[in-house]
């Protein structure tokens, strides 16, 4: 299993992911730069991390978007491999069309840093098939622009296909109003693509993967794509 | 060749709530300024481009729009065009 982690200018938890899927999950992780044209063939999964990619100019992902690798990590995409974006990753992803939808600035107008809780709502996926139906993980959130939204139908089909990997909820796993921390419809907090190989998540499960933190609740999205892939 | 500017305004779409515009017009409403009403937080962008026409430089901004300056999304946008000459655009 190899991960292979984008690097853009202002990426800032690049490192954090190689990081967790490699000392604390124990595959291969590579850093790829956000100017190569090509991912290499045995990358079974890319990581578009968490950051301020290009300052967060004009949109919070809309310069990554049209950088020469993503091009490529479309075709990685299209062949059915692996692709999670985290944070900033997830509004690169929507930026490009590979996730349907936009991150709207949290409704409290605040950037959030705390940590929140998680609801498992989609075990099948690749990058949850390690974890328990509602699972509930605590995992930090450190954003301005997390207020996931959608059109009626787009959110209408996402709920009808079970595509919602994630849903903010409280300790109990309740997702209501008070648990949503930004305002996304629907609580949601991470999404897949219709064919699965593709996660959008606002949380940063690769921040509490060591248990010397005190929290390894983000370590099953790394094992479970380990779980898919197979532990090479 | 003709010479363009365009001044292109971004705001977020009717159907979405503008948090930052309801903050602004919270704001108003409590210094007295009660008259006013909904106020929509945007965005502005200028630019230049080179056509042969009006029409073609506006083709040619609406797309950089849609496709970039813009997630039409979320935002709606609205592109104000004025020729201008060479010297302008410096």
């Amino acid at each position: 299993m190899k991960f292979g982690i984008v690097v853009f200018p202002g990426s800032n938890c690049d490192h954090d992911a190689w990081y967790a899927t490699s000392h604390n999950a124990g595959a291969e992780a590579h850093m790829l730069w956000h100017k190569d044209t090509t991912i290499p063939a045995d990358i079974d999964c890319v990581i578009l991390p968490g950051g301020f990619s290009y300052g967060d100019y004009l949109r919070c992902g809309a310069i990554a978007r049209v950088s020469p690798i993503m091009s490529a990590v479309r075709e990685h995409a299209q062949k059915g491999k692996y692709v999670l974006g985290i944070c900033n990753g997830f509004q690169i992803l929507t930026e490009s069309g590979l996730l349907p939808g936009v991150l709207l600035r949290n409704t409290s107008l605040s950037f959030i840093c705390k940590d929140i809780y998680l609801r498992t709502e989609q075990i099948l996926s690749p990058f949850t098939n390690a974890m328990e139906q509602g699972q509930i993980l605590r995992v930090p959130i450190a954003h301005g622009e997390g207020n996931y939204f959608a059109d009626e139908e787009t959110i209408h089909i996402l709920e009808q296909e079970q595509r919602i990997a994630f849903r903010y909820c409280d300790a109990n796993g309740n997702a209501s109003m008070e648990s949503n921390p930004n305002g996304s419809i629907n609580n949601i907090a991470g999404i897949l693509n219709d064919t699965g190989n593709v996660l959008g998540m606002m949380p940063h499960p690769e921040r509490c993967c060591d248990p010397l933190l005190g929290n390894s609740d983000g370590l099953g999205v790394f094992t479970s794509l380990m779980q898919t892939v197979g532990l090479v | 060749m003709k010479h363009f500017k365009a001044m292109i305004t971004v705001t977020l779409r009717k159907s979405i709530l503008d948090v930052q515009g309801k903050t602004v017009e919270h704001a108003l409403h409590s210094t007295n300024f009660t008259s006013i009403e909904h106020v929509r937080i945007g965005k502005y962008v200028e630019l230049f481009v080179h056509a042969d026409s009006a029409e073609q430089a506006m083709n040619i901004v609406d797309d950089a729009c849609k496709n970039i300056i813009a997630n039409p999304i979320m935002e709606d946008h609205h592109i104000e065009l004025q020729e201008v000459s060479v010297g302008e655009t410096a």
